[in-house]
């Protein structure tokens, strides 16, 4: 099959060339452990004290703010997990919202099995968590807020400043899930005013494996592992130099045409959402009007499994995504949508595009043609489809 | 457009199915590899002790047909049909067992699931065709031009017991590749095209039930969802209405069975009928399970026009039955079926399936009342 077009960028991206450059010439000549004292271990710490710096710039933060992780899925962990056993307090209750990451949403059931409270807050139709929920579900006991910035399958961006001001004048710390804003949006932990920011190397063309967390100054965790003193002792383990140094020069270029990519894809997501909806009677475009990150487009196509036209889309050779899958690759229901109000039906009448770097007006012209005949064709199969 | 070179092959992960996909590819056609995910194995632990390894649906699964699918090289994609499956066997198998009959839930699946569903995934992605792993053979009379079901060239393997609601629609657009093999050399086959589930074991009878032990089944979905169930306990009569001894429930029963009474009694007793609405099961000798006639409604033809007068057949009234000589009757409905069977047929249980045969030819079928 020809290499398809991708538009499953929120899922992951491919390593940008220049990141790759970077990280081959490290891992064929920059071998060293970066804990060794030797100059062979001295080449590789300055290679990741260089990359954490690159990083910080990104997110506009001291170096030391930083820790590497395997990942966001670890960086969310460690920030939740870490954050709520640092608190020596005989009840604990943490806040969340209906819908985090299964990073962020199974982390918090964990603790549940651990004896701690969780509150989900809900969002509005429009994938909007209101800070005033937030406010209402604290309590006397409450350890941690946790809300991520930007919604990986609608891309609403959250109010993130709003609520860590909530956390920060009731003493909570606020951990914020950065993994689909950063790259995106700004993405500056201390202007949002937040404690913990996680952040995944491969949601921004560098690769899998490599992640951070932003930890302010002062903030209280605990590690999740327990070994050496790397990472200052927070995130044990020889340090992934490679990685680390993709993940660098990824937040580099990540900044470098963060504005320009911003405007070129929220073109592109309009010509899409646009043309969608004129090619295919009966679409609804999601969280359309809520502030959104620039390239996620989430649509509900009436009588259409999005299951379906995942796979008609893919033999067609465009990579596109639904929902979320479970284990063995089956398609479920999103929980996102179905926290916005949606109903299971709906929900899985939905379909993710997400743009990047890659894509371009004439992909956007052929996915919509795509769309449109896969719809069409779908539909005269749908005994759900009325509108005929 | 819909490619007519294009086949979606239902994949289970086991040797059969796999076994499709491998001959289908190699006779060139362009294949999309689909598993149906119907039942999620970490559903009622208690029944498996957590351990959902082995059966279908389970991870295991799915890593084996998705493997054989990147041998060959072909599109490969996991269905969702979870809800589906559940609302339309699961709930209606037990629903069946309460009402004091003994479901076929793999028919059902056919029905329903595979041959309903699948069909118009399988069309929406452009595949006009499906094929699966059943030991089955489809043809068309050229005359007629109906398309006919018949048996598996190994009948120890035949499945078209299961097959018999099939649609002229949904048969002129399956394949059944293996309908022309044994067993044997269907494994032969699989082993000589290095497919890795080769040697892997059969699937067991009922997919979602450990065991086969679907009463444990059946109590272990009420608990999950909650339902209490009142005076499900009733008494154990003989013919006449005497209490013999008490049971846990009727869907612990099916006719004929003759285990599980705990009853001393001189001679041997079986389960005659169950009465859900009086909560009795009523037992009896191995005599009076015999039975001359039965009545099957929801009759589906497949090979014949629907019967206008009576037609001589063979007829099996359970998967493992020896297909009987009978005289079907059309009753007024032309759905509704007089079957007489030429000796009295043991244990003819309300819930299973009468399926008519002409040689390998199957006529057609309906469910027992």
């Amino acid at each position: 099959m020809n290499t398809p077009f991708y538009f499953d960028h929120n899922a992951t991206t491919p390593v940008a060339p220049e990141v790759l450059e970077a990280m081959v010439s490290v891992m064929a000549e920059v071998y060293g452990n970066a804990s060794s004292i030797h100059r062979t271990g001295q080449a590789a710490r300055q290679k990741l004290e260089t990359a954490r710096r690159q990083v910080a710039a990104f997110l506009g933060c001291d170096s030391k703010e930083i820790v590497f992780t395997s990942g966001g899925t670890e960086a969310d962990n460690l920030a939740i997990l870490g954050a709520v056993r640092s608190s020596q307090r005989p009840r604990k209750h943490v806040v969340t919202t209906a819908i985090e990451h299964a990073a962020v949403l199974n982390t918090c059931a964990w603790l549940e099995r651990e004896g701690v409270a969780v509150t989900y807050v809900p969002v509005g139709a429009d994938g909007v968590v209101d800070p005033s929920d937030v406010q209402r579900a604290l309590r006397p006991d409450t350890v941690l807020i946790s809300v991520m910035h930007a919604n990986n399958e609608t891309g609403a961006i959250q109010p993130v400043a709003e609520i860590a001001r909530i956390g920060r004048e009731a003493g909570i710390p606020v951990h914020c899930d950065g993994v689909q804003a950063a790259g995106k949006v700004e993405a500056k932990p201390r202007e949002l005013g937040v404690d913990f920011y996680s952040i995944s190397g491969h949601k921004l063309y560098a690769p899998k494996g490599i992640g951070a967390l932003y930890i302010r100054a002062g903030a209280k965790l605990e590690p999740l592992l327990h070994g050496g003193r790397h990472e200052q002792g927070r995130r044990p383990g020889t340090e992934n130099v490679a990685g680390a140094v993709a993940l660098g020069h990824a937040a580099e270029l990540a900044q470098s045409r963060l504005a320009s990519e911003a405007r070129r894809l929220s073109e592109l997501r309009d010509r899409l959402e646009r043309g969608i909806e004129a090619a295919v009677p009966h679409v609804r475009i999601v969280a359309g009007r809520s502030p959104r990150v620039p390239n996620t487009v989430n649509v509900v196509f009436d009588g259409v499994e999005g299951e379906a036209m995942v796979i008609a889309l893919d033999l067609r050779g465009f990579a596109v995504s639904t929902g979320s899958a479970c284990s063995s690759g089956a398609v479920e229901p999103s929980h996102v949508l179905m926290a916005m109000g949606m109903s299971r039906k709906e929900a899985r009448s939905a379909l993710r595009f997400s743009l990047g770097h890659s894509n371009n007006a004439e992909q956007v012209d052929a996915l919509i043609e795509a769309i449109a005949e896969s719809v069409s064709h779908l539909r005269k199969l749908s005994p759900d489809y009325a509108h005929a | 457009m819909p490619d007519n070179n294009r086949i979606a092959v239902a994949m289970s992960g086991g040797v059969d199915s796999s076994a499709v996909a491998a001959m289908l590819h190699q006779q060139g056609y362009e294949l999309i590899g689909l598993t149906m995910q119907l039942w999620n194995q970490r559903r009622l632990p208690e029944l498996s002790g957590g351990h959902a390894a082995g059966r279908c649906c389970s991870l295991d699964d799915v890593y084996d047909a998705r493997q054989v699918a990147q041998q060959l090289g072909i599109p490969y994609y996991v269905l969702n049909f979870e809800e589906r499956f559940e609302e339309q066997v699961v709930k209606p198998f037990i629903d069946e067992y309460l009402a004091g009959r003994t479901p076929i839930p793999c028919t059902l699946c056919n029905n329903f699931i595979k041959f309903d569903r699948f069909l118009d995934m399988a069309a929406g992605v452009g595949a006009d065709r499906i094929a699966t792993g059943h030991y089955a053979r489809i043809s068309r009379n050229k005359e007629t031009g109906r398309w006919q079901l018949r048996k598996g060239v190994d009948e120890a393997k035949d499945q078209t017991y299961f097959l018999f609601g099939l649609t002229q629609e949904q048969l002129s657009r399956t394949l059944f590749p293996l309908g022309e093999y044994t067993k044997a050399q269907v494994r032969e086959i699989a082993c000589s095209m290095g497919l890795p589930v080769a040697q892997k074991n059969d699937s067991q009878e009922i997919c979602f039930v450990p065991n086969g032990d679907y009463a444990a089944f059946i109590d272990a979905y009420f608990r999950e969802q909650g339902i209490e169930r009142s005076r499900i306990r009733g008494e154990i009569v003989n013919r006449e209405g005497r209490v013999l001894g008490e049971h846990d429930g009727v869907h612990h029963f099916t006719v004929g069975q003759r285990k599980g009474l705990r009853i001393a009694h001189g001679e041997p007793l079986y389960v005659i009928a169950t009465e859900p609405q009086t909560q009795r099961v009523i037992v009896g000798r191995n005599e009076d399970l015999m039975r001359g006639e039965l009545v099957a409604r929801d009759v589906n033809w497949i090979s014949i026009e629907p019967i206008r007068e009576p037609v001589r057949a063979m007829v099996k009234i359970r998967n493992k039955h020896a297909p009987a000589a009978a005289t079907l009757t059309p009753s007024g409905e032309p759905s509704r079926v007089l079957v007489r069977f030429d000796e009295p047929q043991r244990a003819v249980t309300p819930g299973q399936a009468a399926v008519f045969y002409d040689g390998d030819l199957v006529l057609g079928g309906g469910w027992i009342e």
